[in-house]
């Protein structure tokens, strides 16, 4: 489970001055369900998922993540996550079994166990083909498939997806969304920002819209289409960051 | 603290870095081959270039062929034929230098009367001043063995003109003649190769790794941001160290090889403990310029910036190292503070057998704190995100 409180992050910017990228955020994610947190380009969404993943720390507020402290217990929320990104890339110069085995190894586990997994993920996720390939050779969608069991390696509780699809092709984009997909069925607390309205049509059980780095509205479709009148997604994001600007 | 995770960082990155044709270039090719290429090249040239005739224009000497067949005798010069524009020809480097032996020199030396040899040269010009040096060695010889038959002659001894000769004796051993020359060498070769073994592997491992996006999937890994920091320079560490012996045994291997007329008169003979000295020393100096470059590296927002960042920090480790090499710089406890001067004054005493415990411990002391200091910077760059972050 994840639950933020209050969670605030600022930024000083040399001519902006302070910027309030995350702004008093308040939301619960359950176990088996997709959270989707859905806003446009620069709402706060990376600065958000990093804060859950304590790659940031927050300025004011704090979160809990499977159990744990984001602020108290930041290593222990990283060992209980899964964290894929557009900007999480993969070692180039390491084949898609190095990756995924260091990445196994720094989650302290053994090799006893470690190898029967990856042998289990690159059999699952049909990467045989490619396992003793470097990254840099790989195609994009090979490239996420390892990206996938590398976050999956030590079979995390709670699944942190920051646009995983962004600039992939159909193909690839439908690979992700299905393993996000999964990973909600596998009772695993799942969740994933995007600005493509469509996906989180298709795969949120429940939805936040996030506008200038606060939550403005929060709920499964059926209640956000109550709450705004309107039918289409694209329809209830534009009526509830119009209804605050 | 647990170094499990330090030693799974340190794997990796090695193993990805040995991957990369750059490390190998910088780490083995440069100190293993380059380096030693470029040294023994510059003492081929300086040995070709000694034994290379002088060209130098004979200037009259007609009525003197006694004198003009000695300087022929000698091969040392390529005598060329008289020129009016031989100040011309000096000038422009078409010859050396020009000796004028006036036409009765041989007659006036016979008769005992003064007369002058004139050397026309390019003051300031090597080779210029090398073949004037060769030329006043030919004619001061021959005046000594003119005065020798003189005396002779007229039943005189040598002492009238030679009242006393000095001579030098060198009481130094042989380890201490070897160890002033490598003193004034070995610190700066050692100082630059620790660089050129540290940038690399730090700019890829911090700043390429923030430009290639690895930098956040490594941070979403549950190992503490000190182990990954730590892990990191520890590979820093290595390579900076494997490039500096590389270095010092190649380019040793390559001297020995070499044994110019010049370097054969050099023994080369080191104290083995010395040089062990030297290896103990070197550490805490690699470990700062090793944590040094990782801060670089780390502030800096890509491979270019680092860069950028990195070289007058290659010149300020130079220009120290350079210093302790100039006669004179002897070590104090004034400049047992400056690091990589207090380093390389220590390793000129190592090698010359002056040193003292006292000196030792304060350069080493030092060094380990600075050491220390530049390693807990980079830990604390590490944990700061507006670094990590830098847009």
């Amino acid at each position: 489970m994840i639950e933020a409180r209050g969670l605030t992050k600022l930024f000083h910017h040399k001519k902006r001055g302070q910027i309030r990228a995350v702004d008093n955020v308040d939301f619960r994610c359950e176990p088996g369900r997709i959270f989707g947190l859905l806003g446009v380009n620069g709402a706060g969404k990376t600065t958000c998922l990093r804060l859950l993943a304590t790659i940031l720390g927050p300025t004011s507020g704090t979160a809990s993540v499977n159990g744990f402290d984001i602020v108290a217990a930041p290593e222990k929320v990283r060992a209980s996550i899964g964290f894929l990104s557009t900007a999480t890339a993969l070692y180039g110069r390491l084949t898609a079994f190095e990756v995924v085995e260091y990445f196994g190894r720094l989650h302290g586990m053994a090799d006893s166990v470690l190898h029967p997994r990856i042998d289990a993920l690159f059999q699952a996720l049909a990467m045989n083909e490619f396992r003793d390939r470097r990254c840099d050779r790989l195609s994009t969608g090979m490239k996420q498939k390892t990206s996938i069991a590398r976050t999956l390696v030590h079979d995390p509780p709670v699944m942190i997806f920051d646009e995983p699809t962004l600039g992939l092709d159909v193909l690839t984009a439908r690979t992700v969304l299905g393993f996000i997909r999964e990973c909600g069925q596998r009772g695993k607390t799942v969740i994933f920002s995007t600005h493509v309205m469509s996906e989180v049509e298709k795969l949120c059980d429940s939805i936040a819209i996030i506008h200038g780095g606060r939550i403005l509205a929060e709920g499964d479709l059926a209640q956000l289409r109550a709450r705004t009148g309107v039918e289409s997604l694209e329809d209830i994001f534009i009526r509830v960051v119009e209804e605050h600007a | 603290m647990n170094l499990r995770p330090v030693a799974i960082v340190y794997r990796k990155e090695w193993r990805d870095l040995l991957r990369d044709w750059r490390t190998v270039m910088s780490m083995i090719v440069v100190p293993v081959v380059i380096a030693p290429m470029i040294i023994l090249g510059v003492l081929k040239i300086v040995n070709l270039t000694m034994k290379q005739e002088s060209k130098v224009m004979l200037l009259g000497g007609d009525g003197s062929p006694q004198a003009v067949a000695a300087l022929r005798r000698l091969n040392k010069f390529d005598l060329v034929p008289a020129s009016p524009d031989y100040t011309n020809l000096i000038s422009t480097k078409q010859i050396r230098a020009a000796v004028e032996i006036p036409s009765d020199f041989d007659a006036a030396v016979a008769q005992g009367r003064k007369t002058t040899i004139r050397i026309y040269t390019y003051d300031g010009e090597p080779k210029s001043m090398q073949a004037a040096g060769q030329l006043e060695e030919f004619f001061e010889h021959r005046r000594q063995e003119i005065v020798r038959s003189r005396l002779l002659e007229r039943l005189l001894p040598e002492t009238l003109v030679t009242p006393f000769e000095v001579k030098r004796s060198n009481v130094a051993s042989p380890k201490q003649v070897t160890g002033v020359v490598v003193g004034m060498i070995l610190p700066y070769l050692m100082i630059v190769m620790c660089l050129v073994g540290a940038t690399y592997p730090a700019i890829d491992m911090t700043a390429g790794e923030k430009e290639r996006g690895t930098l956040e999937t490594l941070l979403s890994s549950p190992v503490a941001r000190t182990h990954l920091v730590l892990g990191k320079g520890l590979v820093v560490l290595t390579a900076s160290l494997a490039t500096a012996a590389l270095s010092f045994s190649s380019n040793g291997l390559a001297l020995v090889f070499f044994r110019t007329s010049r370097f054969a008169k050099l023994p080369l003979a080191l104290d083995p403990l010395a040089l062990a000295g030297v290896c103990v020393v070197l550490i805490p100096l690699a470990i700062f310029l090793s944590s040094v470059t990782v801060t670089v590296g780390l502030f800096a927002r890509s491979s270019r910036e680092a860069n950028t960042y990195l070289q007058p920090l290659l010149l300020l480790a130079i220009i120290p190292a350079l210093l302790a090499a100039l006669p004179g710089v002897d070590f104090n406890y004034g400049l047992a503070f400056i690091p990589v001067l207090n380093m390389s004054l220590l390793c000129k005493e190592l090698l010359t057998g002056t040193c003292h415990w006292g000196h030792v411990l304060v350069v080493f002391g030092s060094m380990t704190v600075y050491a220390a200091l530049a390693v807990a910077a980079a830990v604390a760059l590490f944990k700061r995100e507006s670094v990590l972050f830098r847009t």
